[in-house]
């Protein structure tokens, strides 16, 4: 799939700011007044950031509230409606916060879970397409709530828990690409199935419809990219989880390395973002001789 | 609504004959014509002169080399568009609305003014079947020429598909796959025709009939004819002989 930039921003840093919203819901850091504003304007930057930047990706954006209205079977839909509903809670809770110094508990764990839905909602937009096997699975949603914690854990300095969460996000990015890699495979779709001429014989690409490329290729055959997939997975788990790791728990944890930590596994984050659609392989591809 | 009907009236959709078609691609440019000229919006092209052209087109054909364990390779052209599907992917993905399937006969519409071009049910189609116009930035997928089939200002005859319509091969049949007594449900069950990636759970309505079986020995005369000499005589036999001793 073709990765790009709108959607690599809008799937890492709404899933930043829904983390971070995750945890000053629940109270942790237990912040007010000038503080609270400062947190909270961060993950609404990061997550109303993110979701500006998924428009970028429309061909008709004015139409874009549109999108509110199939909540009943569309997962695109229910993000929306998901991250619309978090802010307006976290909102209020965050307002009550900054200007009355008061923590209206019931609000904030109502916004924590909603946060956490609307990350869920996010990676069930890629998670439901069965076209692409590599996300059809359940590491797809695991991963995207994975990332949201760990790097809302970060930001809101909850050290304790991001030493070990970085530590679960290596080992479960690790986990999803083995995975990811036999899941084209085991769904069984092969050139033979996609054209049905299997029952005949081995079927081979002899000449294509087009002569250069169409959208379906732009968009869906993005084979240029994965040439440094390997190279790029041990760059990305190196900065998503191994560098922070070293900067926290070997250099010690001060606001510069936790800073510079946080910075890291940003980079890291958009790093593996950019290989999760550079190698996703649409069944499409089969009608072109390509993966 | 994106909620698919339960069950459609009718299953209007296409029967595509592998054996038949001649992949002269005449197909993929009545469709283009008809849909460029009337219902929607236009499929443009984007540098269509120049070096790298592209453009939307509904329908394409590919061709395939197919290679049996026994004999010789055989060469199929494959056209491929909307299949119409009962269980469509590309509906329930939309966050608008803007794709819908219809009761009445199951076909397959975008409402183009309610698409935002978010492109998610291109990624859901697993046969690539719907393309994001670049200059519209609306999805564009086959109609079944929807503004065709029942339109009473045309001729009978041009009441149907403008690929079907224009094929010379006769490759490309239209009709209620729904109803078993039409015309196109006998010619499958007749012919075997087939699904495209049954394993995707998709149920098309759209039927491709399998390529006949190729006769074994094309030229009947060849039989008859007297065996070449396998071993070379006189002057090259001896030269054959002499080069091997070498």
């Amino acid at each position: 799939m073709h990765p790009a930039p709108s959607i690599i921003f809008f799937t890492v840093f709404s899933g930043l700011g829904f983390g971070m919203l995750m945890f000053l819901g629940l109270g942790k850091p237990d912040v007010s007044g000038f503080t609270a504003f400062v947190f909270f304007a961060i993950a609404y930057i990061l997550a109303v950031g993110g979701l500006i930047s998924s428009t970028f990706h429309l061909g008709n954006p004015k139409r874009a509230l549109k999108a509110f209205s199939q909540w009943k079977t569309s997962w695109l839909s229910r993000e929306g409606c998901l991250a619309v509903l978090t802010l307006t809670v976290m909102a209020v809770y965050g307002a009550a916060l900054v200007f009355w110094n008061v923590r209206i508990g019931i609000l904030g764990l109502l916004g924590a879970a909603l946060s956490l839905l609307t990350v869920i909602g996010t990676s069930m937009i890629y998670t439901q397409i069965k076209t692409v096997p590599r996300w059809h699975h359940w590491t797809t949603p695991l991963i995207f709530v994975g990332y949201a914690v760990t790097g809302g854990a970060m930001l809101t300095n909850q050290l304790y828990l991001a030493i070990p969460l970085l530590m679960i996000i290596g080992l479960l990015q690790i986990a999803a690409w083995v995975i990811g890699d036999k899941r084209f495979a085991e769904e069984g779709s092969t050139i033979e199935t996609a054209t049905g001429l299997g029952r005949i014989g081995k079927v081979r690409m002899f000449e294509a419809p087009h002569s250069s490329k169409n959208y379906l290729m732009k968009e869906m055959v993005h084979v240029i990219g994965r040439k440094h997939a390997s190279k790029l997975r041990i760059v990305g788990s190196l900065l998503l989880s191994l560098l922070p790791l070293i900067l926290l728990l070997v250099v010690g944890a001060s606001h510069l390395t936790v800073l510079l930590a946080m910075l890291l596994h940003i980079a890291g984050a958009l790093t593996t973002r950019w290989l999760f659609f550079a190698e996703a392989e649409h069944t499409v591809g089969l009608y072109y001789g390509q993966r | 609504m994106t909620q698919l009907p339960a069950h459609t009236e009718k299953k209007l959709g296409l029967v595509i004959d592998l054996d038949t078609c001649v992949g002269c691609h005449a197909c993929v440019v009545s469709c283009k014509g008809w849909n460029t000229e009337n219902y929607g919006a236009a499929l443009s092209d984007q540098n269509a002169y120049g070096k790298d052209p592209s453009g939307t087109f509904l329908n394409r054909v590919h061709s395939y080399e197919v290679q049996p364990d026994q004999g010789a390779a055989q060469t199929i052209h494959f056209p491929k568009s909307c299949l119409h599907c009962e269980d469509a992917p590309c509906v329930t993905v939309c966050p608008t609305g803007a794709s819908y399937k219809r009761v009445e006969d199951g076909i397959v519409l975008v409402n183009e003014s309610d698409c935002i071009g978010c492109g998610l049910c291109a990624w859901a189609c697993p046969y690539g079947a719907r393309e994001l116009d670049q200059a519209e930035g609306v999805m564009k997928k086959c109609t079944l020429c929807v503004d065709r089939i029942y339109n009473e200002n045309l001729p009978e005859e041009d009441r149907q598909p403008a690929c079907v319509r224009t094929c010379p091969a006769g490759a490309r049949h239209f009709g209620d796959l729904g109803d078993e007594t039409s015309d196109v449900s006998k010619l499958v069950k007749e012919r075997g025709g087939f699904d495209l990636m049954p394993e995707q759970g998709t149920k098309p309505v759209n039927k491709y009939l399998p390529p006949r079986p190729k006769d074994e020995q094309i030229d009947i005369l060849a039989p008859l004819l007297e065996p070449v000499a396998a071993e070379p005589k006189g002057f090259l036999g001896w030269l054959d002989k002499t080069l091997e001793k070498l």
